[in-house]
């Protein structure tokens, strides 16, 4: 029975349906239903985005200056790169250069991100689908720091250092509430580690709660708040005064050391507790290799962190960009955001409606009209659905394709497509990491390496961010303190019309904002961001995307516990409020909607 | 650590609150609720039994940037806040339960702590398309929010977006995003603007609850006036630059450089009310103002439709600094105008006549 996808993945909705909703543990709403077969392993997968906010026609006939602020608010998790790009964007339609100090405190401030999104994805999102909390209380506290020292040298590891934090443990569930633990699937066979190696991550989700906001200081220093620090369209607005009247107001020698200090301290956290813990939770999961869905296949990067102010070419961007497909690693293809025939967006399954839904649009000439309608096999009512039908439309999410294919996004993209250009700054730590767990390298394209992927990021990103500070810092020496190009602040001096791109790779994968100028106000404003990649519904050649793709062929312990489906969807950091709000060049048709 | 085991009651007894306002705080709220006096002594009893009071956190249509800024807070530590002074049995970010796991806690809840949980509200509900541009568990997110309303203790509305309505409810609104106060009538709604709200405002906020055994002083729009009862512009460690005419003209000028006012690059701190001056950000580190950035007015109902933030105010002359956030109200709504006037300086305050001058020279 079932069907077979032109991306290869069978398909059969026959078996027992499982509806997870909400999927929790994600920024935003989505949905997730799977159909099981008789040995409860997963045939069919349907991912839903359940919330459209409509950010695109707010912005038309808006200041383009002002972008920035508005896109930001698109996600407060990855708070700032949707800025990154909107400035970006509008830099590229205006042809504005920005000064070499500004790339570098942007960069740093995207790193930042990386660093912080991906600590805290880790152990505050994705960690309790590895690690049984309960499971914590039996375990010896002396032989837990025995693990962590033959682990690591980070010093918080003594006996009575876990047996306070274990005690404390006690105390609170013993209280009978459990807080943000309750209901969780404590002692599930899917659960595979020892009570220390549990004990040992809790302390560690409470170490990493207390560190993570340290390292957005990163942002308050540069962009004066954090969440959503400003952004400026020309450079960045904080001025570099290192020693004249008024420095005390600016960067100046004591800011650039806390930048330094927390530098110092991310690097330790990342290199001596992050992905140690990973590595040493992969050990015992070894041989639960499911989840890799579309990365072992397509997989696309736009690139980022440019060495060069205003340079993003594919030499002078850090992280790699280029798209693989058919799984073949030996070709890496170019990718042009501005070529109507590569990126294009499809609808056929999403709640919006095209004059030809047979067609993808490119960003630039991007549609949205909401079209809110069941499939006819869904059942419930429109407001209180019990099962979608994936026949039919069924998402808030458009499925956006690279040249007609599904892509996967995102940190695992992003080293694949590094590894595959044969980069020893990714291809060597991927093949240690699978050295150390005598992996094979097919083990990198699972929910593991996706997870692995980005504790490796995290590492490489901290050392990044040790080389800009130290770039800015020589810069300044050099006698360059500028900040910011006012060349073209004033929108006298903008052509009538204009449109750009922006990019970047958001922590959760290829980002980028399309934008239209036409008399100094947005005429288009168009955002494909990666959860729009990866949590994709199905296209009209019937392509399913990353997320649907990663939960086929998974067995399950027991169904109605849906722990398997929860890791290999936050495998991928999902971001709902970003996948789900693109919008009309004109929002012409928004009138449509009706009150109710 | 003690606290882990502390109720709600031996807590603010601690803190020198009598038996006499404990219960008084229990009608109340029992008669917010239009419960009747039995449910009073029930929800005392509770309180007096209950080691951490119930937390229910809830998101709309927003981009978790509350959350985010709440996990920032540096004092209280937000582990020692969730571990230790409030339960936080629901919240779709950091819980470990999802599907009907998680959904069977809200009905728990609503069973077994009547009238003795807060709901924290973050988003908005939007109304359009019935409510199903936010699907919560199959069904319009709005739904959900007033089912859990019903049998709350106190709400609180997180942010701009259940404030206000935020970004989401920018013209033209196309989802028709609303804020909780426009479908939750019957219940004090405590609001915490901002974009997001400042992390130890927002920790300041529970536990002045859990610390005293009351909800805390609103202004007439129903924000704390502790956090929200003078302008960013009050407070400003800038300000005797704005009083001395002494003005960033361009981005990174020399003005800028030496910390000089950005009133001329947008600022709007001067009709803003929120404790970014005082409290600073993460940690005191900075605010936007201090990182050479104007104040946007994030925590400010309809902060986006106000004209560019780079436009200056053109009007603040009716704002003295003797004035609270009732007296202006909404009329600093209509000054944020949309114009560019090259002399506002010189309107900005009338006690700064004498500095004209200097103002005018260098718009």
């Amino acid at each position: 029975m079932g069907i077979q996808t032109p991306n290869g993945f069978n398909l059969d909705n026959s078996g027992k349906r499982i509806v997870v909703d909400p999927v929790t543990r994600i920024e935003g709403h989505m949905r997730v239903e799977v159909n099981v077969d008789a040995d409860n392993v997963i045939r069919n997968a349907v991912s839903t985005g359940t919330m459209w906010r409509g950010i695109e026609v707010i912005l038309k006939n808006r200041d383009p200056r002002d972008a920035w602020a508005f896109t930001e608010r698109i996600c407060g998790v990855c708070t700032g790169t949707h800025a990154l790009t909107s400035v970006r964007a509008v830099e590229n339609a205006l042809g504005i250069t920005i000064p070499e100090n500004a790339n570098s405190i942007r960069n740093l401030m995207q790193l930042a991100l990386q660093v912080h999104d991906h600590v805290v994805h880790f152990y505050h999102l994705h960690a309790l689908d590895w690690v049984d909390v309960v499971s914590a209380l039996s375990a010896d506290p002396r032989a837990t720091s025995t693990l962590a020292q033959s682990i690591s040298s980070w010093p918080l590891s003594s006996p009575g250092y876990f047996k306070d934090l274990q005690t404390r443990l006690k105390k609170f569930v013993e209280s009978g509430q459990l807080g943000p633990f309750k209901n969780g699937y404590w002692g599930s066979k899917a659960y595979k580690l020892p009570p220390e190696a549990n004990l040992m991550a809790v302390a560690h989700y409470l170490e990493a709660l207390d560190f993570q906001k340290e390292i957005v200081k990163i942002h308050t220093v540069f962009g004066g708040k954090n969440p959503h620090p400003n952004w400026l369209v020309g450079g960045v607005p904080c001025p570099i005064n290192v020693d004249g009247t008024g420095a005390v107001g600016a960067i100046n020698m004591e800011r650039l050391n806390l930048i330094s200090s927390i530098i110092d301290q991310l690097i330790q956290f990342n290199e001596q507790v992050y992905l140690p813990d990973v590595a040493a939770i992969g050990s015992f999961y070894k041989d639960w290799l499911y989840g890799g869905g579309l990365s072992g296949q397509s997989v696309l990067s736009y690139g980022d962190v440019p060495e060069h102010a205003n340079d993003y070419s594919d030499k002078s961007l850090k992280l790699p960009r280029g798209a693989i497909i058919n799984g073949n690693l030996s070709e890496v293809f170019p990718v042009d955001h501005a070529n109507p025939n590569e990126i294009q967006e499809f609808v056929v399954h999403s709640w919006y409606k095209y004059p030809d839904e047979t067609k993808g649009l490119h960003p630039w000439d991007g549609i949205t009209e909401p079209n809110y309608v069941l499939g006819a096999n869904a059942k419930g009512t429109k407001t209180a659905i019990e099962q979608l039908d994936e026949g039919g439309k069924y998402s808030w999410i458009k499925a956006p394709r690279w040249k007609g294919h599904a892509m996967e996004v995102g940190p695992l993209a992003r080293w694949v497509v590094g590894y595959a250009q044969n980069k020893a700054e990714f291809k060597d730590p991927v093949d240690k990491f699978l050295k150390d767990l005598n992996l094979p390298t097919s083990a990198l394209f699972s929910t593991l390496g996706r997870t692995a992927a980005r504790a490796l990021e995290s590492v490489w990103a901290g050392r990044q961010m040790r080389y800009f500070q130290d770039k800015l810092i020589a810069n300044i020496k050099a006698g360059d303190s500028s900040t910011a190009n006012v060349d073209k602040w004033k929108p006298e001096s903008w052509p009538k019309e204009a449109k750009g791109v922006g990019f970047t790779e958001a922590p959760r994968g290829a980002l980028a904002h399309w934008i239209k100028i036409k008399d100094t106000k947005i005429d288009n404003y168009q955002c494909v961001v990666p959860t729009t990649w990866n949590g994709s519904p199905r296209d009209p050649k019937g392509n399913i995307g990353a997320f649907e793709a990663s939960l086929l062929n998974t067995p399950m312990v027991n169904p109605e516990q849906p722990l398997e489906i929860l890791r290999t969807i936050h495998s991928f950091d999902p971001c709902l409020a970003c996948s789900t709000h693109v919008m009309s060049p004109d929002g012409q048709e928004l009138a449509k909607i009706k009150v109710r | 650590m003690g606290a882990a085991t502390e109720t709600f009651y031996s807590v603010i007894r601690r803190q020198g609150i009598t038996r006499r306002s404990f219960h008084k705080f229990c009608s109340l709220t029992a008669t917010s609720l239009g419960l009747g006096p039995l449910a009073a002594s029930r929800i005392a009893n509770a309180l007096e039994t209950k080691p951490r009071v119930p937390v229910i956190w809830m998101h709309g249509l927003e981009c978790t940037c509350c959350s985010e800024s709440f996990i920032r807070s540096a004092h209280p530590l937000v582990k020692d806040a969730v571990l230790s002074m409030i339960s936080l049995d629901y919240d779709d970010t950091i819980m470990a339960a999802a599907g009907h796991q998680a959904e069977a806690i809200l009905e728990e809840t609503r069973a077994k702590h009547k009238g003795q949980y807060i709901l924290a509200v973050e988003g908005n509900p939007p109304l359009n398309e019935g409510g199903m541009f936010c699907i919560d568990g199959g069904k319009p997110f709005v739904e959900k929010l007033k089912m859990m309303a019903e049998d709350a203790m106190a709400i609180i509305a997180w942010g701009a977006c259940a404030s206000w309505g935020c970004v989401q409810a920018a013209k033209p609104n196309p989802t028709q995003a609303t804020p909780i106060d426009k479908v939750i009538t019957n219940k004090p709604i405590i609001k915490v603007p901002g974009c997001p709200p400042i992390a130890e405002v927002m920790t300041g906020v529970v536990t002045f609850i859990t610390t005293f055994g009351k909800l805390p002083e609103l202004d007439r729009q129903g924000r704390p006036k502790m956090f929200y009862s003078q302008r960013i512009h009050d407070k400003c460690y800038r300000r005797p630059h704005f009083d001395a005419g002494q003005f960033v003209e361009e981005w990174d000028d020399e003005a800028a450089r030496k910390g000089y006012c950005l009133y001329k690059m947008g600022c709007k701190g001067p009709t803003t009310y929120n404790a970014c001056s005082t409290v600073r950000w993460n940690g005191g580190v900075s605010f936007p103002i201090q990182s050479g950035h104007g104040c946007i007015g994030c925590s400010e109902d309809g902060f986006w439709d106000k004209g560019s933030f780079y436009d200056r105010l053109t009007n603040i002359k009716q704002f003295g600094i003797e004035k609270n956030a009732d007296q202006i109200g909404m009329v600093a709504a209509g000054a944020v105008g949309a114009a560019v006037a090259a002399h506002a300086a010189v309107t900005a305050v009338k006690r700064l006549a004498t500095k004209r001058e200097d103002a005018d020279h260098n718009s």
